[in-house]
């Protein structure tokens, strides 16, 4: 089994726009162990110059992963989930997401190479506010490693 | 909570370095939050039938305890506009009280003329190296 080359620049629009929360931003910070006041503290994150509480750096992850599993469903890419492995990921950033963020995304194949008896599935999720600014763009390195048949 | 400054870093300049527990209950919460429920990061059975050792952390908890040194440094987690990792090695985590330890440190390889400084941080599980050409951009206060 083989990725389909000929979905590279395929592109994967989520289907509605995700909207962030302060709930899912301290529960995801919970989950990092991440205390930092601007995360759980509006008056803090105020002070800072934000609009509201602010998320973590890892916390787009979410948008991508949304992104990548809308790819690897399409059964056209053939990809088995079951050997899929992280191999990198990537954050650029034009602003932090902070509660109250509506985003709307897409993502993008970027990349598909074999390497060494795997393949390499490159992912790009670029996430834009209401106002269509760029907030975040995340970008996943999926290896799918190689079958023993 | 302070931020630090631009003028306060050099090129060269250390950040502290930390030491994260990584525990099964951290996978666990990690999956919820992040909706990441690959079965290679809480289910052994599974695991080791793919092959692993054990349980494996999600690359993306280590790339997040990474974070906080980066953010806890700097005292403004809204500061970074480039963050990225390879995960060269997994973390194993074993089943008890203790589970596995990531040790993050940093250093600074360039001060760049926008108010921003490069950063490069290394990561290490039971001896391995678990990132790597893990780097980073923060913009500092002025």
């Amino acid at each position: 089994m083989a990725i389909n080359p000929d979905y590279l620049g395929r592109e994967y629009p989520a289907p509605e726009a995700y909207e962030v929360t302060r709930g899912k931003i301290r529960e995801f910070a919970e989950a990092v162990n991440d205390p930092h006041p601007f995360y759980v503290d509006p008056a803090a994150a105020r002070d800072a110059g934000y609009p509201d509480v602010i998320a973590p750096p890892t916390f787009p992850v979410i948008l991508g992963m949304a992104g990548s599993a809308q790819a690897i469903a399409d059964p056209g890419l053939g990809v088995d989930f079951s050997r899929v492995v992280h191999g990198d990921q990537g954050f650029h950033y034009s602003r932090p997401l902070h509660a109250g963020d509506l985003l709307s995304s897409v993502t993008r194949i970027t990349g598909i190479k074999a390497l060494g008896g795997n393949e390499l599935l490159t992912l790009e999720t670029v996430a834009d506010d209401a106002d269509g600014e760029h907030v975040v763009t995340a970008t996943m390195m999926l290896v799918v490693r190689g079958g023993e048949e | 909570m302070s931020r630090l400054r631009h003028a306060d870093v050099e090129v060269g300049t250390k950040l502290p370095e930390r030491t994260f527990p990584v525990r099964r209950l951290d996978l666990v919460r990690y999956a919820g939050a992040s909706g990441d429920f690959n079965p290679i990061h809480w289910n052994e059975r599974f695991a080791k039938s793919v092959g692993l050792p054990d349980v494996i952390a999600h690359g993306m908890f280590t790339m997040a305890e990474a974070a906080r040194v980066l953010t806890d440094w700097t005292g403004d987690p809204g500061c970074v506009v480039d963050y990225s990792v390879r995960f060269s090695a997994p973390v194993v985590v074993p089943d008890d009280d203790e589970g596995a330890e990531v040790t993050v440190g940093g250093k600074v390889r360039a001060k760049n003329g926008d108010g921003t400084v490069d950063v490069l941080l290394t990561a290490r599980s039971g001896g391995a190296k678990v990132l790597a050409q893990s780097k980073a951009t923060v913009r500092l206060a002025r």
